[in-house]
């Protein structure tokens, strides 16, 4: 055995050098982005329909929804992605003690965001928001005013039971978009815990840090959802009179 | 080719532009401009994430490969829109009355 099959340390054997090694794992996690894009688009374009077919009773329904937490949570995403893109930038440095900092931070973050989430999913199942058999969609007598403009009579029993069918899909839209999303945040708030330790002991340096790069386009991703969802899920019906 | 690293000034402007986005879209979406609220709210979003894929995501300096990919992505996603929306959007049955 000659010593040149003895491995560079963190160099695969399949790599022919760093360089290499940067650009493949950059490019399968774009490849896994743009999967991810689809799996959530699939979501996005049922939004889109039912909403196209119901846009009243999607605004009124929307209004229920707290603007001060979504935009609380908008905030904290986003500085998370600032730190998480810090710590990426850390990693491309080889600064080891600064990259687990800005993880740290990353990950306290993310929890805040998971909390407030908990805070809004409990306050929906008092309201009896939550799709299912005690589902009840409260009218507010500006709601009423509101849907009427618009020709929906909710003294009619049939246009009642309408509007209470479509804010219940609006509400199922609303607790899957933003569960998967959560589910997301959760997932990196694990993979941030799986590579404190490792990064602690100085696993990424400047020849090799590319798990902490994928993982800083996993998370600006996720951002990026997120972005998307609070405009569509909290701010459009936000116009509307309130009581 | 080696990897691009952005100074930390970089990263905290676009910090900044993504909360003044932010603020703007909530402080329009109490105004009523009719079908202009959905209008400036996605256009805000996409400029939002725009700046995410550019700068945060390094898309900027990234190779064309990860350029076509990314854009790929994109492109898939409104294939996706709006095939499914010429479907539901030209059925003669109109959804958007309530089924009386």
């Amino acid at each position: 055995m000659s010593s040149s099959h003895a491995h560079a340390p963190g160099l695969a054997h399949h790599f022919d050098s760093y360089e290499q090694q940067r650009q493949s794992a950059s490019l399968g996690m774009w490849l896994f982005v743009a999967q991810e894009i689809m799996f959530f688009g699939g979501l996005f374009t049922a939004y889109l329909i039912y909403r196209l077919m119901n846009p009243v009773v999607f605004a009124v329904a929307s209004s229920e929804l707290e603007i001060k937490w979504g935009a609380l949570n908008t905030g904290v995403l986003i500085l998370s992605s600032l730190t998480m893109a810090l710590a990426v930038r850390m990693a491309q440095l080889g600064k080891r003690k600064a990259i687990v900092g800005f993880l740290c931070l990353t990950l306290l973050l993310g929890l805040t965001f998971v909390g407030v989430k908990a805070i809004e999913y409990t306050n929906k199942w008092h309201h009896h928001l939550v799709p299912g058999e005690h589902f009840s969609f409260h009218l507010s007598p500006t709601e009423i005013g509101a849907l009427q403009s618009h020709g929906i009579d909710v003294s009619d029993p049939a246009q009642a039971y309408y509007v209470q069918s479509r804010a219940e899909m609006f509400f199922s839209l609303y607790f899957a978009m933003t569960g998967l999303h959560a589910l997301h945040m959760l997932i990196g708030i694990g993979l941030i815990l799986y590579i404190l330790r490792p990064a602690w002991k100085g696993r990424f340096n400047l020849d090799n840090h590319n798990f902490v790069e994928g993982f800083g386009l996993y998370w600006h991703f996720v951002d990026i959802v997120w972005i998307f969802l609070f405009p569509l899920l909290y701010l459009l019906g936000r116009h509307l009179p309130h009581a | 080719m080696s990897v691009h690293v952005s100074p930390t000034s970089t990263y905290v402007k676009v910090f900044l532009t993504l909360i003044l986005l932010t603020a703007t879209t909530v402080w329009v979406a109490f105004y009523d401009f009719g079908i202009l609220n959905n209008v400036i709210a996605l256009g805000i979003a996409f400029a939002k994430a725009t700046v995410v894929v550019l700068f945060f995501m390094h898309v900027k300096w990234s190779s064309p490969l990860i350029k076509l990919i990314a854009g790929a992505g994109v492109v898939w996603l409104v294939i996706l829109i709006l095939f499914t929306l010429g479907d539901y959007l030209t059925r003669t049955i109109h959804y958007t009355a309530p089924p009386i």
